[in-house]
């Protein structure tokens, strides 16, 4: 098993992710510059969180041109998992693999807090481990969050089931970090493996960094590994 | 082209180099002998600052301090101000004192792994201050946030005295290895010099001068002056210089800040005794048409220094061709013992570096300011607050005191998956050492409220209150940073204030035995129109290390029916308090930290946490117990109930017990079982102890005489108050 975490110039959470791949889950995992990206050498890859490209032009648009997205694109063609988290997630929507666009938060500010999400489904890459409608635990961090797309694209996202994530009230505070549609958090693709979100599972898979310790994020990593293995 | 020199300093300048300087000359000569360069009214005094200690490899001199975590393992760590760039263009000055700090601590050879801000601003009841608090806010989170480097802690006040003049302190830490480490220095004649980063224009030239002069209605026109700061190219840089210095092809490396490449080449060359030759023709710039001293002085942003090993050039260009990144090789180290610059081949500047970096200290006048005759010593209260729950409501709203997520929640505060502990949990930041049992707390502070009082005692409690809060989480304090922040030193009255805040700031260093391992001094924050200068403030920012994760202690109350202490001693000081400022005005005795009574306190709650008796630990300052206490409240969810009469005094006025902000003391709580154990490590260490009440799941705070009750606040409503105390001045 070998995974890939792709370098953008501008990428910022690819050493944590690839800590938690290499350190914590015991996986070869490689940090591989963008320009350098193969997919015949890995059987996933990670978009990591950051600023490619600074988020000039919008957040992902100029690392959705990279050669490495023509490399990703075969690999998912080929049905192997891919995860784009936060600023993955937007490059995923600005190179047209996942649907819809994420825009400014509706409080116009970068939001860096911890969220509560629920798993709306476990047909994907990233949720094959874990249980449907189960609560989750993560930080998010991002300006350009919040989840739009067409009214007859919110309707095929549920009646495929391609919402993944969504942000779930849990107490008084405002649930919902960025006023996305639906409450949505993480969608994936048609083919179930390329899964996109916006919260931080790298940030919330070990207790000891985590406020109430959870280690929820963990868990699709692993879910990752293991729909990797079929 | 403006010169800033006196004629007696241009008359000394001509005597040290015997002859008449050049314009290029004369330009490079103008910026390193400014203020923010060359340290020359503060030189004489900062030498009393103690910097030695067992754990520092490196001290005051260079870009940052270093200090040693054992294991191989080192922190660089330092605090700058951005003051008078922030006050004009507060977005851009922000940031670019972000992108600042974080160039020193990389150019050591550590990775940059926190940031901690520490602010000031005229009250938010104004546009104007609005306007600088939010944008300073924007520019500190887009450019840390971008360059993926945690914002993890800081503080703020608001008080008219910084509305002109807000202050914009910003502190990093990094992480690193003691065999790794590279220092500013040029050592070996024929190494390479490459010019690495951002290229050079006109933004940012004078920025030295500009920050030596105090603000006045001309000042929007120094707007060129800001520097302009692009974080994309910063974490470029950030990434690439990594690459590069782990070839080990590095021998000296420096980042270029204020007095740009002059300052670069001559405190490099000075540091190692040997000369340096740049061709400036070679480097790459933005605009056409630079005079070759614009060259020489120009801040330009995300620009390094590198001093390569030349039979490791090749690798390290290829390395910043990965990267992307600009880069003009410019020059060579020599051993000639000047700087030398040229253009089309000819000669056009040479200088001993010493004339640069050594320039003459100023003994400056010292008077006491008439200011402080006025105050009143006695406090008496002249408006009493409805009652004593009002009070704590009221104080929690202050936006000096109340929640600071406005500002805490725009930061990417868990990037590096570092933090331990977050804005908000605890006194300080705890982040840890990936693959170690190891943290480090850090946290920044000074109550410029007490130091306009007492510039002594001030800074001395500064020092304390800093440490204070690192101890707390349960670390051990090992060095300090400061970054002074003073009006005009050629007003004898400030200069008083300098004095006097060094003075205070050594006292407890030296009682405490804590190194200072690096610092800032930033002059001439003062209006000229209403001739008001910043009250004085050296924002002391404290590093500690905590040896094993499972000693991390936080500050909300855990559990109903714990125990509720008071370590250390409140004496009648409510001079200066926010209680005294929001009821009555500034005045009356400011609280005086001791070095015995503090390291007393210190030892035994450091102890204490230690063995494991502490669930919960909070520090003792802005606003007393009254609000140490409602904040552990507001945290955890638990209530108490308190009997003031039980407290260590020498007063019983009630508003002196709940308010009063003495040193020394922390609050702590703890199952009831380890009560006897704690109070005994107090004794063993001197300290003032008392067991002075109960946690509870009432829901809320209430403080008693004996048995009379004399305030009760609901957790609910102090959460709303203290939750508002900033927001309801947003939008």
């Amino acid at each position: 098993m070998r995974a890939a975490v792709i370098q953008f110039p501008g990428s910022n959470c690819d050493y944590d992710v690839l800590y938690v791949l290499n350190k914590q889950l015991g996986i070869k995992a490689d940090l591989v510059w963008h320009r350098y990206f193969r997919h015949n050498n890995y059987d996933f890859a990670i978009l990591p969180g950051g600023f490619s490209y600074g988020d000039y032009l919008r957040a992902g648009a100029i690392a959705a041109q990279s050669p490495a997205m023509r490399e990703l694109k075969e690999m998912v063609n080929e049905g192997k998992a891919v995860l784009g988290i936060c600023n993955g997630f937007q490059i995923l929507v600005e190179s047209g693999i996942l649907p819809g666009a994420l825009l400014m938060n509706d409080c116009l500010t970068f939001v860096c807090k911890w969220v509560t999400l629920q798993v709306s489904s476990n047909k994907s890459s990233a949720t094959t481990l874990i249980q449907k409608d189960k609560i989750l635990r993560m930080p998010v961090a991002h300006s350009e969050g919040r989840y739009v797309n067409e009214k007859h694209g919110i309707k095929e996202l549920y009646e495929n089931e391609q919402i993944i994530f969504k942000y779930v009230c849990n107490s008084t505070d405002d649930f919902n970090p960025n006023g996305s549609m639906e409450n949505i958090a993480g969608i994936c693709n048609l083919e179930r493996n390329v899964v996109g979100l916006m919260p931080h599972p790298e940030r919330a898979s070990e207790s000891a960094i985590s406020p109430q310790c959870s280690n929820d994020g963990l868990m699709i990593f692993e879910s990752m590994i293991e729909y990797s293995k079929k | 082209m403006k010169i800033n020199l006196t004629s007696n300093e241009l008359n000394q300048v001509k005597i040290l180099l015997g002859r008449e300087p050049n314009i290029v000359e004369l330009g490079m000569i103008d910026v390193m002998w400014s203020e923010h360069c060359s340290y020359k009214s503060s030189k004489l005094e900062l030498k009393k600052i103690p910097t030695k200690g067992r754990r520092v490899i490196v001290g005051p001199g260079f870009d940052s301090g270093i200090v040693d975590l054992g294991d191989g393992d080192v922190v660089a760590f330092k605090i700058e101000s951005h003051n008078h760039p922030s006050a004009i263009d507060p977005y851009n000055g922000a940031a670019t004192g972000i992108g600042g700090i974080i160039r020193d601590i990389l150019c050591t050879n550590c990775r940059p792994i926190a940031l901690l801000d520490s602010l000031r601003f005229g009250k938010l009841e104004k546009g104007h201050n609005r306007w600088l608090f939010q944008n300073v806010i924007r520019g500190i989170a887009d450019y840390g946030n971008c360059c993926g480097i945690p914002t993890v802690a800081g503080e703020i006040e608001f008080d008219p005295s910084f509305e002109r003049n807000c202050l914009v302190n910003v502190a990093c830490s990094g992480i690193g290895k003691k065999e790794n480490i590279v220092l500013g220095k040029m050592e070996n004649p024929g190494d390479i010099l490459v010019l690495l980063g951002g290229s050079t224009g006109r933004d940012g030239i004078h920025g030295v001068t500009f920050a030596s002069k105090t603000i006045d209605e001309r000042s929007e026109e120094d707007r060129p002056s800001v520097q302009v700061g692009d974080p994309f190219m910063k974490k470029i840089v950030i990434e690439a210089t990594l690459e590069a210095l782990s070839t080990r092809y590095v021998r000296g490396l420096k980042d270029l800040g204020g007095g740009g490449l002059t300052c670069a080449l001559s405190e490099m060359s000075d540091k190692g005794g040997v000369g340096a030759e740049i061709n400036i023709d070679k480097i790459h710039i933005r605009e056409a048409d630079m005079a070759p001293f614009e060259l020489m002085i120009s801040e330009s942003q995300e620009r390094m220094l590198f001093v390569i090993k030349p039979e490791g050039l090749n690798k390290i260009l290829k390395i910043f061709d990965k990267w992307e990144i600009k880069y003009s090789i410019i020059g060579k180290v020599t051993n000639t013992k000047k700087v030398v610059v040229k253009k089309d081949k000819q000669i056009i500047a040479s200088l001993p570096p010493k004339i640069l970096t050594e320039v003459p200290p100023i003994r400056r006048k010292s008077r006491k300011p008439n200011y402080l005759k006025k105050f009143p010593k006695k406090f008496e209260l002249k408006q009493k607050p409805k009652n004593l729950s009002q009070a704590i409501y009221e104080l929690l709203m202050m936006p000096t005191i109340a929640s600071k997520q406005y500002i805490y929640q725009q930061y990417d505060h868990e990037v590096g998956i570092r933090t331990v502990i977050r804005p908000g949990e605890a006194d300080a930041a705890v982040l840890r050492i990936l693959g170690k049992n190891k943290a480090i707390a850090m946290k920044t502070d000074c109550n410029s409220f007490h130091t306009y009082l007492d510039p002594y005692y001030g800074h001395a409690g500064a020092v304390a209150e800093s440490i204070r809060n690192i101890v707390v989480t349960g670390a051990e304090p090992i060095a300090i940073a400061d970054c002074c922040n003073f009006g005009n030193p050629e007003n004898p009255e400030v200069f008083w204030q300098f004095k006097r805040s060094i003075d205070g700031l050594s006292y407890m260093l030296n009682g405490l035995d804590i190194p200072c391992i690096g610092g800032n001094v930033s002059f001439y924050n003062e209006d000229e129109r209403t001739s008001t200068a910043v009250k004085p403030t050296i924002v002391i920012a404290a590093l500690g290390l905590i040896d094993d994760l499972n000693h991390i202690t936080t500050l909300g109350l855990k559990e109903s029916n714990q125990a509720i202490i008071i370590i250390g001693k409140t004496y009648n000081e409510i001079g200066g308090s926010q209680f005294s400022i929001r009821f009555n005005g500034i005045g009356g005795k400011v609280a005086n930290a001791k070095h015995d009574r503090e390291k007393a306190s210190m030892n035994a709650v450091l102890s204490s946490i230690r063995k494991g008796y502490i669930t919960a630990s909070h520090d003792c300052s802005k606003g007393g117990l009254a609000i140490a206490l409602a904040k552990m409240a507001i945290n955890g969810g638990f209530g108490a109930i308190v009997d003031i009469k039980k407290i260590p005094k020498t007063s019983m006025n009630p508003y002196e017990l709940l308010f009063s902000e003495s040193h020394g003391r922390f609050i702590v709580s703890s199952r009831i079982e380890d009560v006897g154990k704690i109070l005994k490590i107090c004794k063993d260490n001197n300290a003032s102890v008392s067991l002075i009440g109960k946690t509870n799941d009432e829901g809320t705070i209430k403080f008693s005489i004996g048995k009379e009750t004399i305030a009760n606040c609901e957790i609910k409503k102090m959460r709303k108050c203290w939750k508002n105390g900033i927001q309801k001045y947003i939008n």
